[in-house]
């Protein structure tokens, strides 16, 4: 194995120790901003700005390494092995989403009304209450505050969430199509997948907060309407986030594929990018089934 | 990809060949170097550290606890003191410090240049040290620190003062920088290794650090998602944990504990690991049943993610669930019990020498079986109705944890100090602090196991009369142990600064260089090991 004894060891990293700086200014501030503390909110933007930046710094240097030939196979693969392995603990963040969903849907709402070792729980706390789902709890909270009736409206399948479906499916595979353009050295398509891809993802983060208006404004349905409405915006609003960022991801791509980066046989950052957006939709398929479906 | 190589030109002080080339002067050094001793020897400084802090609090906590009856601190105080005493130690000192030996020794023992990201190297030591300045900050807000215990359950985590959202972000901070670390170590492991280093010939601790870093990438996650629920709970409405919207506060048990589970063998699988790596020398043996020390390990680790709920058997689950997390959480004590069954059968016959590191690893095959054993006791659904959240369950886990991991941390550091310094530590000191420490960590946590069964409750600074003898006794030997802890700090700076003054050789320890090839190059090891892979590799450890 030659390859070992070329492997690229970087010397003097000057942007991980400014990324941390500025995350950590970034969290501070956002903490700083829930103790409802005036410098929180210009705490927050300065590292957010700080961290926007470096990210900039970091992957110019590393786009502009990778393009000068500074990284053999191996540096490739290790690479690659990074990016696998941190798609694996965001499935694990996810998961603890699904699971609270899937652990409030069987177990404590069935409880709370009573069944199984809920017995004594139903009659000493809310008597009234029948286990159902969707559910905002037995206090029926609206916004967080308890009710008497206060009812919300969850949300249904078919109208834009499976629009978002296709078109998320649908970006999956102008993706793909880039993909294939990228490997045969048709410049041109892969940079019409590209746009196509980005276009998609946008358009969907676009109709998601057009759903969230309307969940808010018209649907009574929030944050703070129970279980439901907790589990409803935690997981789409994640999801949401993610595909933004999966887009930021592959516009920079697409940007350095219109700058004639990339090679048939190495585009490390094309492949990660269609990873994550691959990851982004197999999240979506869940979502529509357990929370829009079921 | 041959034809990149000609490319470095100008790079040339990066050029792997170069091996003059040594660190940079000053304190920049520290804070934008790649290399892996580098990043590994401020992770062993930042553990001690921390080490020394959560240490100091331990210290405040025997104090109070020295008599019935409030004497230094107020009790919200002293709750802060034990959440932060955990919380400073599970991740500021014992999780760094193995990061640390991870960084320092993996790539030696398996013929790499370096960490295979080392850039990200550098960025998961200093998220580690935002997210402990996060947690310690704190300590200075108004309404204290986090007080609810370290596992920060709702409701009554939620009652925290201005604290809690930097908690939350700390405990974001410290996961971002587990996973990145926990990445590095899989690619180092996977794609770094010299050709002739198959996998099963890997030293056990490269594979124990293998399965920790699995265990890492899948469970702190959770924990992020946990703690992220509490924070919108708290600020934004959301009823996660809260019966009245139709969530659950045992929910967050669960979620916890699927994290905490694989995170207490987060903090003792690389110390078998060390402990595998040390006692074959000392007893001039191969490691009895090196494959099955790996299926052990694996075994262990996968076990970790089913039986989480052990830790919650009075918070009221089905009758199935206690069963089942009952027997499966038995099924530990099989492989823990092939891994000490062959630490011991390695020392069987051996010819067996008695120096400061091998000292600390036997009292840890000991003192650890005895932790093992109280887990065993507990794992019994009903009986641990009687010791759930006493001082027993404070036995047990310190039992894993300081005459278990933080012992073999010593003997690791007894045992590669000089390979990293090229000096030789005063064996009679060494020997001294260890005495020290076996005596008085017995004499500080095995009397608790009395307070427990005879249902003293944990969390609390003040108790009834009649607990009154053993906890004096305890907390006597809890200022001997945190004491002694001194003669360590001492001997590690001793060392660094010459030591014995005797110049130690390549092997430093007899026939070292047959268990492993850290020892085969110079001691101290140059800026740069292994520029080109090694072509033999030792097989005396499998």
């Amino acid at each position: 194995m030659s390859a070992h004894d070329t492997y690229y060891i970087p010397h003097k990293a000057t942007w991980p120790v400014l990324a941390t700086a500025g995350l950590l200014t970034f969290l501070a501030g956002f903490a700083n901003y829930l103790n409802h503390s005036s410098i929180g909110s210009p705490m927050m933007m300065l590292g957010f700005a700080f961290f926007i930046v470096m990210l900039a710094g970091w992957f110019t240097l590393q786009a502009t390494e990778s393009e000068s030939g500074m990284y053999n196979a191996q540096v490739g693969i290790s690479f690659r092995m990074g990016m696998m392995w941190f798609i694996f603990s965001e499935v694990m963040f996810f998961a603890v989403f699904f699971g609270s969903l899937w652990y409030t849907r069987n177990l404590s709402v069935p409880w709370l009304g009573g069944e199984g070792i809920g017995a004594a729980t139903k009659e000493f706390l809310w008597p009234e209450f029948e286990a159902h789902w969707p559910t905002n709890g037995p206090a029926k909270l609206i916004n967080g505050l308890p009710t008497k009736d206060g009812e919300f409206e969850p949300m249904g399948a078919w109208g834009l969430p499976l629009l978002n479906t296709l078109i998320l499916l649908t970006s999956g595979v102008t993706c793909t199509w880039a993909h294939h353009g990228l490997l045969a050295n048709k410049r041109d398509q892969l940079i019409k997948g590209l746009i196509a891809t980005v276009a998609l993802g946008f358009l969907f983060v676009t109709f998601q907060a057009i759903e969230y208006h309307e969940a808010y404004t018209e649907m009574g349905l929030t944050l703070g309407s129970g279980i439901y409405g907790s589990t409803f915006f935690m997981l789409t609003g994640f999801h949401g986030f993610h595909v933004c960022v999966g887009a930021i991801i592959l516009s920079v791509v697409l940007f350095r594929s219109s700058r004639g980066h990339f090679k048939p046989e190495n585009h490390f950052a094309f492949e990660a990018a269609a990873w994550y957006w691959h990851f982004v939709d197999v999240v979506w398929l869940g979502l529509f089934i357990f929370v829009y479906l079921m | 990809m041959s034809a990149v190589i000609a490319e470095h030109d100008e790079h040339d002080e990066h050029h792997h060949d170069d091996h003059a080339h040594g660190p940079d002067k000053g304190l920049l050094r520290w804070i934008v170097t790649t290399n892996h001793k580098d990043i590994g020897t401020l992770y062993l400084f930042f553990a001690l550290v921390m080490f020394f802090v959560g240490g100091s609090m331990a210290m405040v906590i025997r104090a109070e606890l020295f008599e019935p009856g409030l004497q230094f601190v107020e009790p919200q105080f002293f709750n802060s003191m034990t959440t932060m005493h955990a919380l400073v130690m599970v991740f500021g000192a014992v999780m760094p410090a193995f990061v640390g030996l991870a960084n320092w020794m993996i790539p030696m023992m398996i013929g790499a240049p370096d960490m295979a990201l080392p850039r990200m190297n550098n960025m998961s030591f200093w998220m580690l040290v935002a997210g402990v300045l996060l947690l310690a900050s704190t300590l200075f807000m108004e309404g204290g620190a986090p007080a609810a215990g370290w596992t920060l359950y709702p409701p009554l985590v939620l009652q925290t003062g201005k604290a809690l959202p930097f908690a939350i972000f700390s405990v974001h901070l410290l996961g971002i920088s587990s996973i990145m670390g926990a990445i590095n170590i899989i690619a180092t492991i996977f794609n770094m290794r010299a050709p002739a280093m198959t996998l099963m010939k890997m030293p056990l601790f490269v594979w124990t650090w293998l399965i920790t870093a699995f265990l890492l990438i899948a469970v702190m996650p959770v924990f992020a998602g946990a703690v992220t629920m509490l924070l919108t709970d708290k600020f934004y409405n959301t009823s996660f944990f809260d019966a009245a919207g139709g969530g659950d506060p045992v929910l967050y048990q669960h979620i916890f504990w699927f994290f905490g589970h694989p995170e207490v063998y987060i903090m003792i699988l690389p110390t078998f690991g060390v402990a595998s790596t040390i006692i074959p020398v000392f007893a001039r043996k191969p490691l009895f049943g090196y494959s099955s020390m790996v299926y052990a390990t694996a075994s262990i680790a996968f076990l970790s993610f089913i039986v989480w709920a052990h830790h919650m058997f009075t918070v009221g689950m089905p009758i199935a669930g206690e069963l089942y997390f009952m027997y499966a959480t038995m099924l530990i004590a099989i492989p823990t019990g092939v891994k000490v069954f062959n630490w011991t059968a390695t020392m069987w016959k051996g010819a067996m020498t008695f120096e400061t590191p091998m000292l600390f690893s036997i009292s840890f095959v000991v003192l650890f079986t005895m932790g093992g054993f109280t887990g065993l006791m507990m794992s019994i659904a009903p009986s641990d109705f009687q010791y759930h959240d006493t001082y027993f369950i404070v036995a047990h886990f310190h039992y894993t944890l300081v005459p278990a991991s933080v012992f073999i941390l010593m003997a690791a550091a007894y045992y590669w100090l000089p390979k990293w310094t090229g000096n030789m530590y005063n064996e009679k000191i060494g020997q001294l602090h260890f005495w020290l420490s076996v005596v008085s960590v017995n004499i500080l946590f095995f009397p608790q196991h009395f307070l427990g069964l005879a249902g003293m409750p944990r969390r609390i600074p003040d108790y009834a009369v009649q607990f009154a003898d053993w906890n004096m006794i305890s907390s006597i030997g809890g200022f001997i142990f945190g004491a002694s802890q001194l003669l360590f700090l001492y001997i590690v700076i001793d060392t660094i600064k010459g030591g014995t003054g005797e110049k130690v050789s390549d092997e430093v320890w007899e026939d070292a260089h047959k268990h492993g090839l850290e020892w085969t190059l110079p001691s101290p090891a140059p800026y740069h090991t292994f520029t080109t892979p090694p072509t033999t590799i030792p097989t005396e450890h499998i």
